[in-house]
């Protein structure tokens, strides 16, 4: 309970910061929107890092550093560090004066003018939107994940299927209203105001965590020896050979028990007294769910089991809770799956969940309740979430250890150009006072990123080999899902009251991205949709605030929405979405850079580059394959030349703008 | 001086892709993975870049736009 009052205290002290900054409201939508051009290089710098580092690089970055180790830095934080200021320098300050010489204030007006076009706009809104969306689901997912994580066992009665903790939809829920009314009080101003409050958040108690963190795991050399002596892969971007020796030790005990385990259903095999009795005398139990495992090994050996082709493939399918093909194909009867084709299967949405709640219904319980009242050793009743965990890592197949291709390498450097067409980003740059301010910014944000990833990512490497100081037993077991790490970690190495503000802060990190997502959504309806087309007096000032609130609301909603469905991984969605922003970037900088772009260039630029990542998309399960690659690239290479492509070779075959109209965005002409 | 820093920037991305570290699992000071401390220091680099970028390349006719910006007002 604990956890919960401070987290509650927080979120009214952020509520406090949007009524005061309210105060310093002019009553104008420019104010509203833009902060008056007002905010200087120490407010811009935070609001800007504040804004690009959210739920991703905290929760994400532990997670997927969980699953494939160190490597995940380079991927995404240093090159980062190289593209985003990169960005800030070459797009940003230019885009910033033209805003400020033309008076704009969204993307969409700066297209408009400097393609003469203004159907662009009609193009790009829904685009933009539609990318903004699983940004927004990022943050509002994880923010659940984190309260339901860090409350568990708050409750004594109340939310027993959430683990007696608050409901990751409440927690959501809870966030998207706190986020929304200081966005609504403050505008701009309280966004960057909050923004700079909730990095300094972060950012301290980020170092903080990572201290205690290391500290309950015996230290830093202890918590990193560990870690090269159990999973060593995860220090380095290819596969030890020790990982996959394990690894293929591992899988062939898993195909054993699909196969016993098929057997026992679909052909009646059953062991008698006895060689049940032989079979647990040659085990050694080691985890949960042993005596099906020792059964398995003793048919095997005994070659009890006798299984066609196919029946094999459908026992494997089957054990790892996939939906297997209907009809099977003909390769189905002549060869064995391998363990990369069974993962080409999705899952049973939710298959962990029920079964898990059936075969350890004696065991969970309210987890400060004891097992067994008489005897304490038996430890506390289990979690559902943790009764999860337990099912999944003795059902499901072991995971393959994964390297990281040069290829894959490489094409990931072009995800951070996404910074360049983020919206949001585009209304945080319109607030500087003057083109001086974007200094800081430039200069600091590769630190600052540098600052709050490398602890994450140690975490999360930790993480793949800690031990839990109470029991003794490896703190995650495999299969633990991505997003939860970080929160499971600070609930169970730090005390509540730490935990409590870790979690303010993990939580500041995600709503320092949200508010400004919140704002931009709803200046972008109202400059390019309502005052565009409606004209601009038609509506007083107070009038296009309460228009941009309302639609705010309804794109909090629609994105609550789909926080409700199955959750995908924090990473993954987010390289998504980058990847998406990041395939207009050739939009922006020929926009900035090339004379010779021509309208219909453009239009075949964005229609390129959003065709093919729907495609992609749509490939990947939605997001829910999260190693689909493209000839063994990251999908947004193909992405950016598509656009790239389709910009040049349309715009060389058009007619060349208007030399007077380029005039007012390039000196040369 | 400009061509120098977009010179380091250019080989900064190249440095990036640190092909030769892609095996190795030493621990520097007994807990820092090599590979992770190298791209720590890329990002220590990028930072000491940009701000050379800011001294020597920044775009010198914004000057004169935030002059005449105030003017106006």
């Amino acid at each position: 309970m604990t956890q919960l009052y401070i987290i509650a205290g927080y979120l009214a002290l952020l509520l406090g910061l949007g009524l005061f900054s309210s105060t310093l409201f002019k009553g104008t939508s420019k104010d509203y929107m833009l902060a008056s051009h007002s905010i200087g290089p120490v407010l811009l710098l935070m609001s800007i890092f504040g804004t690009t580092m959210t739920a991703f690089a905290l929760v994400g970055s532990t997670g997927e550093a969980f699953k494939r180790g160190v490597g995940v830095y380079g991927m995404l934080a240093s090159s980062s560090g190289i593209i985003h200021s990169l960005c800030f320098f070459v797009l940003g300050i230019k885009l910033w004066s033209l805003g400020h010489k033309y008076g704009y204030t969204t993307q969409i007006q700066f297209f408009r003018d400097r393609l003469q076009s203004d159907k662009i706009g009609l193009l790009l809104f829904p685009i933009l939107v539609g990318l903004v969306i699983p940004y927004l689901l990022i943050g509002v997912m994880a923010s659940g994940t984190v309260i339901n994580s860090i409350t568990s066992g708050a409750f004594q009665e109340t939310f027993a299927e959430y683990d007696y903790g608050v409901p990751p939809w409440l927690g959501s829920l809870v966030i998207c209203c706190v986020v929304l009314i200081y966005v609504f009080f403050g505008g701009m101003r309280g966004t960057a105001w909050a923004n700079t409050f909730q990095t300094l958040v972060f950012m301290v108690l980020g170092i903080v965590t990572f201290s205690v963190i290391s500290d309950k795991l015996g230290g830093i050399e202890a918590a990193s020896g560990r870690v090269l002596e159990q999973n060593p892969s995860r220090l380095k971007r290819s596969v030890d050979p020790k990982d996959q020796e394990r690894y293929e030790k591992t899988y062939a005990g898993w195909e054993k028990i699909a196969e016993f385990n098929y057997a026992s259903r679909q052909k009646d095999l059953n062991l008698s007294e006895e060689q049940t009795k032989a079979a647990f005398s040659e085990f050694k139990p080691r985890m949960p769910n042993w005596q099906t495992r020792a059964k398995a090994i003793y048919a095997a050996k005994n070659r009890l089991i006798d299984l066609s082709v196919a029946e094999q493939n459908d026992a494997r399918v089957l054990q790892d809770d996939r939906i297997p093909p209907e009809p099977r194909p003909e390769s189905w009867s002549a060869d064995l799956l391998t363990h990369e084709e069974l993962g080409h299967y999705s899952r049973v949405p939710g298959a962990d969940a029920r079964k898990s709640l059936k075969i350890f219904a004696d065991k969970i319980g309210h987890p400060a309740e004891l097992l067994d009242p008489d005897n304490p050793k038996k430890g506390k009743k289990w979690t559902r979430r943790k009764a999860g965990g337990v099912y999944r890592a003795t059902s499901w197949a072991p995971d393959a250890p994964r390297g990281t291709t040069g290829w894959e390498f490489l094409t990931y450097i072009f995800v951070p150009l996404s910074v360049g067409m983020f919206p949001h980003l585009f209304q945080h740059w319109l607030t500087a006072k003057d083109a001086n301010s974007f200094k800081l910014a430039v200069v600091c944000h590769p630190i600052f990123i540098m600052i709050v990833w490398v602890p994450c990512v140690l975490v999360g490497v930790w993480a793949t080999s800690a031990v839990n100081p109470a029991t003794g037993g490896p703190l995650f077991a495999p299969h633990f899902p991505a997003n939860a790490v970080l929160p499971a970690m600070v609930k169970a190495l730090t005390t509540p009251v730490l935990a409590g503000f870790l979690t303010a802060g993990i939580l500041a990190a995600i709503m320092s991205s949200l508010d400004s997502q919140f704002l931009c959504l709803g200046t972008m309806f109202t400059t390019d949709i309502v005052s565009h087309y409606g004209g601009k007096d038609r509506f007083s000032d107070k009038q296009i605030v309460v228009i941009a609130r309302s639609f705010i609301v309804l794109i909090v909603a629609v994105t609550y929405g789909f926080s409700l469905f199955e959750p995908r991984r924090v990473f993954t969605l987010g390289v998504w979405c980058f990847s998406g922003f990041s395939s207009l970037f050739p939009l922006v900088f020929a926009s900035l850079y090339w004379q010779r772009l021509t309208k219909a260039g453009a239009y075949a630029s964005v229609i390129g580059a959003i065709s093919t990542w729907i495609c992609m998309f749509r490939a990947s399960g939605f997001g829910a394959n999260s190693e689909y690659r493209f000839f063994g690239m990251m999908p947004v290479a193909t992405m950016i030349v598509v656009s790239a492509a389709s910009l040049v070779v349309v715009s060389l075959v058009t007619r060349p703008p208007d030399r007077e109209h380029l005039r007012r965005f390039f000196k040369s002409v | 001086m400009k061509n120098v820093v977009w010179g380091i920037v250019v080989l900064l991305i190249v440095l990036h892709h640190d092909i030769w570290l892609w095996d190795n699992t030493t621990l520097v000071g007994g807990f820092m993975p090599l590979t992770l401390l190298y791209h720590a220091g890329i990002s220590v680099a990028a930072g000491v870049t940009w701000f050379l970028a800011t001294k020597y390349a920044w775009p010198a006719e914004l000057a004169s736009v935030d002059a005449s910006q105030e003017d106006e007002a």
